[in-house]
């Protein structure tokens, strides 16, 4: 498949900012649980505004995938049948909650609305906080199953997309919580450093399992079954066109299997070890620079993870377009 | 209920690309707008196509033997490019089972080309909208046209007849009773689409001579003879 900058910006941003949003909610429920010290209202705001502005810019990003974005608002229209569909729907839930849970920080609305067992005090924060949790969980399998449900990419089909998806944003955005703690010069960098790590691994374990997966597939469709000829030697010597076609411009990556092999090691390496490290010598040297550092390197190699994501993905329509004379 | 679709006969198509003009020259003109190209007259020339001819070659110097193939959409009987698209622009006519695509309400997200095995769905560079193959549905449903004129424009300009238009749910239909007696088969059947178009398979033509049939009887070089006869009955025994 082509890999298109838009939607490897879309998937990789809002990604990062349900992690963050994330983040920002495990951090008060650890408050709540008194295994942190609490924080202040614009701590969470401000967390939750940057979230936002993630989300948003990755709204934005994908409107560059259309051909028609002024009728965007249409694609909400097939949600009983169309995981691209619920992801239109999902994405702005959850862009509400997280500026709803960040405006109620801000505005202090912290007065408990009731309470439940003998300590636990619900307000309207930790409510829109669960509630941004499942629309947020919501929304990493949207976007995963609308490459994970198309069957005839069997890179794609798998439950690991979905994996994927959800280990690497949520990785992302406490790798940007421990990032923001530390720009702030404050002490929750190392836990949400450590959340960030156990994520990055758990994230290593899944995308691993997915490239071995891929490395091992065998493909459903052959050349003899696209034409219905049995034969072992079929060469294709006409496509229709020789100046290409949509179809050699959508499902090919076009670029050589050295450049496809780099990204998959340079993803490898900027994804997982470097941020791993930086956070391990941040704690080391209480460092409020190497966390932001860390981030960075690891959102560069995730826009290159799904670069590869889409450069591995082999569409069975390629069969037909193999040659052009 | 009915399915219209195509058979195509890959035993007497030679690859012409006539169904690939026509089929360009009717729905180029149409109320749906243009099929735009770009660089027409120039290098690289690409454009919007419903309908592409291939050719492969099958085996191996001497022993080849090439085929070619129109590929179009198959209008699958469960097309997986329906439920994929979110705003409903992609639909499967009840009527008669057509695969189309509403161009004013595509807002050209390419998902639905994704969920199509064969390829069979181009987005238009000008129009940014996803277009593919109506089996020239202003034509056939065109009541002011004859029975003859009524078919998609592929069909009709077809010089070798390898292209059968009909109703592949009426048992009696033409493209049924070809589908059925020539070996029809479908295209990647793995993924159970069931396409509704068809393919003939090729078939190669053998003739069996056997050694009386390469001396005519009424041979004039034959040698000419007066029978003998060694007492044997014969018509002249028979009695009337």
């Amino acid at each position: 498949m082509h890999p298109a900058f838009s939607v490897i910006f879309l998937t990789t941003l809002i990604g990062a900012g349900q992690g963050l949003f994330l983040a920002m909610v495990t951090g008060q429920l650890y408050a709540i649980a008194r295994f942190l010290p609490a924080q202040t209202d614009q701590f969470y705001a401000i967390g939750s505004l940057v979230a936002l502005v993630l989300l948003i810019t990755g709204l934005l990003a994908s409107f560059f995938h259309l051909g028609h974005p002024e009728r965007a608002w249409r694609a909400a229209a097939k949600w009983r049948t169309s995981w691209l569909s619920r992801e239109v729907i999902v994405l702005p839930i959850v862009m509400f909650l997280v500026f709803a849970y960040g405006a109620a920080h801000w505005l202090g609305l912290t007065m408990p609305l009731f309470r439940v067992g003998e300590s636990l005090q619900v307000d309207a924060t930790l409510l829109l906080g669960l509630f941004g949790t499942m629309a947020s969980f919501a929304l990493f399998v949207c976007t995963a199953m609308i490459y994970g449900g198309v069957r005839f990419i069997q890179e794609w089909h798998t439950p690991l997309t979905v994996t994927n998806f959800l280990f690497l944003g949520a990785a992302s955005g406490f790798m940007l919580a421990a990032a923001y703690s530390a720009y702030i010069s404050n002490p929750l960098v190392t836990f949400f450093g450590t959340w960030a790590v156990i994520l990055t691994l758990t994230g290593l374990a899944s995308r691993s399992a997915h490239l071995v997966r891929n490395a091992q597939l065998k493909y459903k469709s052959t050349v003899q079954t696209a034409i219905g000829v049995r034969h072992t030697v079929i060469a294709q010597k006409a496509q229709g066109a020789t100046g290409g076609s949509f179809n050699t411009r959508e499902f090919f990556h076009g670029q050589k299997q050295t450049t496809i092999e780099t990204v998959r090691l340079l993803f490898m390496v900027l994804v997982f070890p470097i941020p791993i490290l930086l956070i391990g010598a941040a704690y080391i040297t209480s460092s409020p620079t190497l966390p932001i550092l860390a981030f960075v390197i690891q959102y560069v190699g995730l826009m290159a993870e799904r670069w590869s994501f889409f450069a591995e993905a082999k569409h069975p329509q390629n069969l037909y377009y193999q040659s052009v004379a | 209920m009915t399915q219209l679709a195509l058979v195509i006969d890959l035993n007497v198509c030679v690859g012409c690309h006539a169904c690939v003009t026509s089929c360009k020259e009717w729905n180029t003109s149409g109320w749906a707008g243009p099929l735009a190209d770009q660089n027409p007259y120039d290098g690289s020339p690409t454009g919007t196509f419903f309908n592409r001819v291939q050719t492969f070659e099958v085996g191996k110097f001497p022993r080849t033997e090439t085929v070619h193939f129109p590929k179009s959409c198959l209008h699958c009987e469960e097309p997986p490019c329906v439920p994929v698209c979110p705003t409903g622009a992609s639909y499967k006519r009840p009527d008669n089972g057509i695969v189309l695509v509403d161009y004013d309400k595509c807002i050209g997200c390419k998902y639905c080309s994704w969920a199509c095995p064969y390829g069979a769905r181009e987005l238009d560079e000008l129009q940014q909208v996803m277009k593919k193959c109506t089996l020239c549905i202003d034509r056939i449903t065109d009541a002011k046209l004859s029975d003859r004129d009524r078919k998609p424009s592929c069909v009709l300009a077809c010089p070798a007849s390898a292209r059968l238009f009909g109703d592949v749910h009426d048992p009696d239909s033409e493209v049924s009773i070809a589908i059925r007696e020539r070996g029809g088969y479908q295209l990647m059947p793995e993924w159970s689409t069931k396409p509704s178009n068809h393919y003939l398979p090729r078939r190669k033509t053998v003739m069996h001579i056997g050694q009386d049939e390469l001396t005519r009887v009424d041979n004039p070089l034959r040698k000419e003879d007066l029978t003998t006869y060694t007492g044997e009955e014969t018509l002249d025994d028979v009695a009337w």
